[in-house]
């Protein structure tokens, strides 16, 4: 099994999908407050789903695929966030226009090129996500780029769509979904197949949302920002990884899909050589072999016959061994089996199936494989998998292995896998394609003049390779810049620099890193508008509290909102005296209470000494001024 | 590919700039087209036909994506088609299975959105029709009954009139003759409370179910509720035993049964919801099911007055029609000009559907006694839909009845339109307009209101939340 692939030489091409939320107070076709989630609700609402007809005339493989599941899909409702709109009982109401400019704003600061009549369409999903059955749909701009790592990532299109519902519970054949999410507006921002290794594109995850955050109308905290990354090798197939919660993850499973492309890649050859090709050429025998498992030792296959369910057994010609092929580390083909037989069949039991091989450990495991063998006549060549639960989802599961199977004879098929953690995928659909989009019939366009665009370019944030360079002039450590963009701190840092005279580094570290601690230690810093800051540092650049009060100072306003900040100076005590003043008092400061401990040195002794003198004059001098002194005082060179 | 020359849809919604702009480079709609503009952005996709209500400046390219785009056409430096691909937008024909042992349904057409698809210019859904193309879009139907359908008029609702209800009396009659088992008719929904009550008057006697049925979601999206109530219908009118003309829609919010509504006692109460459609003063028919009970019926008969399904029986049909009628909402302020005017224009009759119990105000009693003078028929409903026209109660409702105002109890206003239509279209005598109005054909006026019947539910009260919570809606 190959844990390491060399990127370059397996061709890894990965590009991204990143969603964010906008920040908007109503949804993007109702008029419901956006943001709103709950944990309860006062209705439920259930419906099916059937595909229907891109307007080309043909019918998406995603749909198609989902309606064979026949789910019950049940959608809880709370009448503080949701409407007649979302469980989809009222057409929609026309486009919410702040989206589009937040929209419109991030494609500027991509450069990119505003698409003049934005047209709504709709993107069929069946698995119950929308209560429509699509999700509205529009593309805003197009035709980007970003600079990234000293070359352009390109940016293919950015659109801007309704968030789906939150996924409750799914089990057989019944899915549970929350409305509350459902409607948010979002942004789709789909970058170019540019990125070639894993921490590429962990590292372009960090630079979207850095852009996202630079346009300051989009929501933060968790679930705000989600990415789907697509990764394929050569001779692969794009494959979509849904739902990469965070930047760093991407890293592990954008690896661990191009291992499983390879590993894929050679099955198929393997099925060649074994002369498997075509669809044509993998036969399947399913059949009912309950009455050989009625006393099998095995509780999963006894609940289910319990419970006038069936176990089938699905004989593969000429599968011998290819289910234990590897595809991701530690992982088989058996896995991508199960995967296609949980999701479409809807069998869920664990372990969803069994293969000849692997099969568990239970009292005389041998004959019952010699009997399954032999009632399927199963050959050396062939192999068996057993699957259980209700007959109509057995024999669906039975034709779901063999359909795997002829995709694997294929190589990689392009589907949507679901990321888990550590680092793992596993299936979630087949991967939709253009014919699930169809027009909105219930929207009319919407037509961007070149006048809307130009106020937005007027109004838009700088963006954050603009705020790197300036602030990096200034001194300021990047994931400080960073820091500040992601949790909106750098209008504040750019207030304070322009308006007190502060430098741009004090400013932003104080603001910036300090804030971080602060935070950790439960303070609302948050609270402090920029004006409070401004006053802060107004003081510190007119000597009145030296730069460590800073902190000490706005930790009183942000725990009491009423004071200014000359009071909460007071209020901290700090009260800056004369150095003629101070000086006296640590004139005959001793090393009195310093324990030796094994590292003793001169530094370690003069840390204990500065430490005990800034302490004494907390509030009084700066420790700066403190420690310069003592240096001079002992002849300890900075 | 094909040349531009042999294509007459080429410009199919675009004028003015726009329609320039495909002439100087050669292309049109369904071209696949590789267009640059002036940002030097570069879009490939097919053409679409235009929706003749937007503007003229903007040509619509469905990207290889699958998404549209609108891009304008000062903005396009350079356009040249590289392919050509006109949508073959079409239900998977697949011929409708016979079983000698199934009844035979026959499904009328009248221009419904059951089956559907998108016409671009209009953005309207054309409907599918052929027995073929509702089994590749609903399979499930093919279980139920053997299908037979017959296209009428391709109408959307709001524009069915008497000549539509004529016809469809007539062929509801043809095909009566020829032993159907029952027979649905597609109809879009905004009218279709008309066209029951009509048919509950034009067709009396039916010795089978007649079944109306549209959807509130086109079936152009996935979650609409046209294939329960495609399935649903046709069932009833394979299998129900109530051979009246009846609404077969959505019942609950959910997807889980549809409702057999009276034809004479049915409105459209919601412009959006799937369970739009409730009887009104009585309870609905029955309960239709695509599984069966435990009975092994997919029906349950919530009432027990009706006619039943009589294979013998002769349906009468008369489809008298006098168009010269109309419905006054009144209101305060209702001026009497409108009456005079009515009466200059030639009606013949009114239905007004008035206040409370059935009134209207005073100044307005000049003009209706000259109305009824001058041979007018006026009649009184009320707008509050639920509850009796009881003129006798209040002097205003006594004046009205001297004035020769004919109360027509509880009977809804669509619903009296239809027969005041279909009454004056037979008789001029006011005695025998009277009685025939007042003499229920069909439960559009009924002697008791169930006390259970009146069930608008008042959204936000604490018991109605919690059965709301409780059941699904």
């Amino acid at each position: 099994m190959i844990q390491r692939i060399d990127y370059d030489a397996a061709g890894l091409i990965s590009g991204l999908e990143v969603h964010q939320q906008l920040l908007t107070k109503e949804k993007t076709f109702c008029r419901c407050p956006a943001g709103l989630y709950v944990d309860s609700h006062d209705g439920e609402v259930l419906r099916h789903m059937r595909p229907t007809l891109s307007e080309l005339g043909e019918y998406d493989g995603t749909a198609l695929m989902e309606f064979k599941t026949k789910k019950e899909i049940i959608y809880l409702l709370n009448k503080s966030n949701v409407c007649t709109y979302e469980m989809d009982d009222t057409p929609p109401f026309l486009v919410n226009q702040d989206a589009i400019d937040v929209a419109i704003e991030l494609c500027l600061m991509m450069n990119m090129d505003i698409i003049d009549e934005v047209q709504i369409a709709r993107k069929q999903y069946l698995d119950g996500s929308i209560p429509t059955g699509f999700q509205r749909t529009a593309i805003i701009g197009v035709n980007g780029c970003l600079p990234f790592k000293g070359r352009r990532l390109t940016v293919t299109h950015v659109s801007v769509e309704e968030d789906s519902c939150r996924e409750v519970m799914n089990k057989g054949h019944q899915i549970v979904f929350r409305t509350d999410r459902l409607g948010m507006p979002l942004t789709e921002t789909v970058t170019g197949a540019d990125l070639r290794t894993p921490e590429e594109v962990r590292d372009a995850i960090l630079l979207c949302g850095l852009v996202a955050r630079s346009t300051r109308h989009v929501r933060t905290g968790i679930g705000a920002a989600r990415q789907d990354v697509n990764v394929s090798v050569r001779g692969g197939s794009r494959v979509e990884i849904k739902g990469v919660a965070k930047a760093a993850y991407a890293v592990k499973l954008v690896h661990n899909e191009g291992i499983r492309q390879v590993n894929l890649l050679r099955l198929r050859d393997l099925m060649h050589e074994r002369g498997i090709t075509k669809s044509d050429d993998i036969r399947k025998t399913a059949v009912d072999v309950g009455d050989i498992f009625a006393d099998a030792d095995l509780g999963f296959l006894q609940k289910t016959l319990g419970a006038s369910g069936k176990v089938y057994a699905v004989k593969i010609e000429g599968a011998a061994g290819l289910a234990s092929h590897p595809t991701q580390p530690d992982t088989t083909f058996l896995d991508e089996l199960s995967g296609r037989v949980r999701v479409i069949a809807c069998l869920d039991e664990q372990p969803i199936l069994l293969s000849s091989e692997r099969l568990p450990d239970f009292a005389n495991v041998h004959r019952y494989r010699d009997r399954v063998r032999k009632r399927l006549k199963v050959a050396d060549r062939d192999d068996f998998f057993i699957v259980w639960g209700p007959e109509a989802d057995c024999l669906t599961a039975a034709e779901e292995i063999r359909l795997r199977f002829v995709d694997a004879a294929g190589g990689v098929p392009k589907e949507t896998r679901k990321s888990l953690p550590g680092g793992y995928t596993t299936f979630e659909r087949i991967l939709p394609g253009p014919d699930r989009m169809y027009p909105d019939t219930d929207s009319p366009p919407t037509r961007v003049v070149p006048e809307r665009v130009e106020r937005l370019r007027k109004q838009l944030a700088p963006p954050p390779w603009e705020r790197e360079k300036q602030y990096s002039e200034w001194g300021v450590p990047l994931e400080t810049v960073h820091y500040l963009i992601r949790r909106g701190g750098v209008e504040t840092v750019e207030e304070v620099v322009q308006k007190t005279g502060v430098d741009g580094r004090t400013a932003a570290v104080e603001i910036g890193q300090r804030l971080k601690a602060l935070k950790r230690a439960g303070i609302p810093v948050e609270r402090l508008r920029t004006e409070q800051w401004v006053q802060i540092f107004d003081l510190y650049t007119d000597g009145r509290i030296p730069r460590e009060g800073i902190r000490a100072v706005a930790s009183v306003m942000a725990r009491e909102p009423g004071l200014t900040a000359d009071a909460a100076r007071a209020a901290a005590g700090i009260e800056l005296k004369d150095a003629s003043e101070w000086r006296p008092e640590i004139e005959g400061i001793s090393f009195d209470g310093y324990v030796v401990h094994k590292g003793d040195s001169a530094a370690r002794r003069f840390r204990y000494i500065a430490g005990k003198a800034t302490r004494m004059l907390r509030g009084r001098a700066p420790a700066r001024d403190v420690v310069s002194f003592l240096q001079e005082k002992l002849g300890v060179r900075s | 590919m094909t040349t531009p020359k042999d294509r007459s849809d080429m410009f199919q919604g675009y004028r003015g700039p726009a329609r320039a702009m495909l002439e100087k480079f050669t292309i049109g709609v369904w071209s696949e087209v590789e267009i640059k503009n002036d940002a030097g952005s570069v879009f490939t996709g097919v053409i679409l036909p235009r929706n003749e209500t937007c503007d003229d400046l903007h040509v619509v390219i469905k990207l290889f994506t699958g998404y549209n785009v609108g891009l304008a056409v000062d903005r396009i430096l350079d356009a040249r088609e590289v392919g050509y691909r006109k949508a073959v937008y079409k239900i998977p024909e697949k011929e409708f299975p016979y079983d000698p042992k199934k009844k035979n349904v026959t499904l009328l057409g009248t221009g419904g959105t059951i089956a559907s698809r998108l016409d671009y210019r209009t953005g309207a859904v054309i409907p599918a029709f052929t027995p073929g193309e509702l089994y590749g879009a609903v399979p499930e139907l093919a279980d139920i009954a053997n299908l037979t359908t017959r296209k009428l008029f391709g109408v959307f609702s709001e524009n069915l009139g008497p000549e539509n209800y004529k016809a469809l009396a007539a062929a509801i009659g043809e095909e009566v003759e020829k032993g159907t088992d029952g027979i649905v008719i597609g109809h879009g929904t905004d009218t279709m409370h008309h066209t029951g009550a009509i048919l509950s008057f034009m067709v009396q006697n039916s010795p089978v179910p007649i079944v109306l049925v549209g959807s509130q979601r086109s079936s152009d999206r996935p979650s609409s509720d046209a294939a329960l109530n495609l399935m649903n219908s046709v069932r009833s009118a394979a299998e129900c035993d109530i051979a009246e003309v009846m609404i077969c829609m959505f019942g609950p919010t959910s997807d889980k049964y549809d409702l057999l509504h009276r034809g004479t006692r049915c409105r459209k109460m919601h412009s959006s919801y799937r369970s739009t459609f409730r009887t009104i003063g009585d309870m609905p028919l029955a309960m239709v099911h695509t599984t069966v009970n435990e009975k092994g019926s997919h029906f349950e008969y919530i009432s027990h007055d009706y006619l039943p399904r009589d294979k013998t029986r002769k349906p009468v049909i008369n489809t008298a029609f006098e168009e010269k009628v109309t419905i006054q909402y009144y209101y305060p302020n209702f001026n009497s000009d409108i009456i005079d005017a009515l009466a200059d224009k030639g009606y013949k009759g009114i239905v007004i559907a008035g206040t409370g119990l059935g009134h209207v105000n005073r100044p307005i009693f000049p003009a209706l006694r000259k109305a009824i003078e001058n041979g007018m028929t006026i009649v009184m409903t009320v707008q509050t839909l639920w509850g009796f026209a009881q003129m006798y109660v209040y002097d205003t409702g006594r004046d009205l009845l001297e004035l020769g105002v004919v109360p027509l109890d509880n009977m809804l206003p669509e619903a009296a339109y239809m027969k005041l239509c279909w009454v004056l279209g037979q008789t001029s005598d006011r005695e025998t307009i009277r009685k025939m109005m007042l003499t229920p054909i069909n439960h559009e006026i009924t002697p008791r209101e169930p006390h259970m019947g009146y069930l608008i539910m008042q959204g936000g009260l604490p018991e109605v939340d919690e059965f709301i919570c409780k059941h699904w809606k």
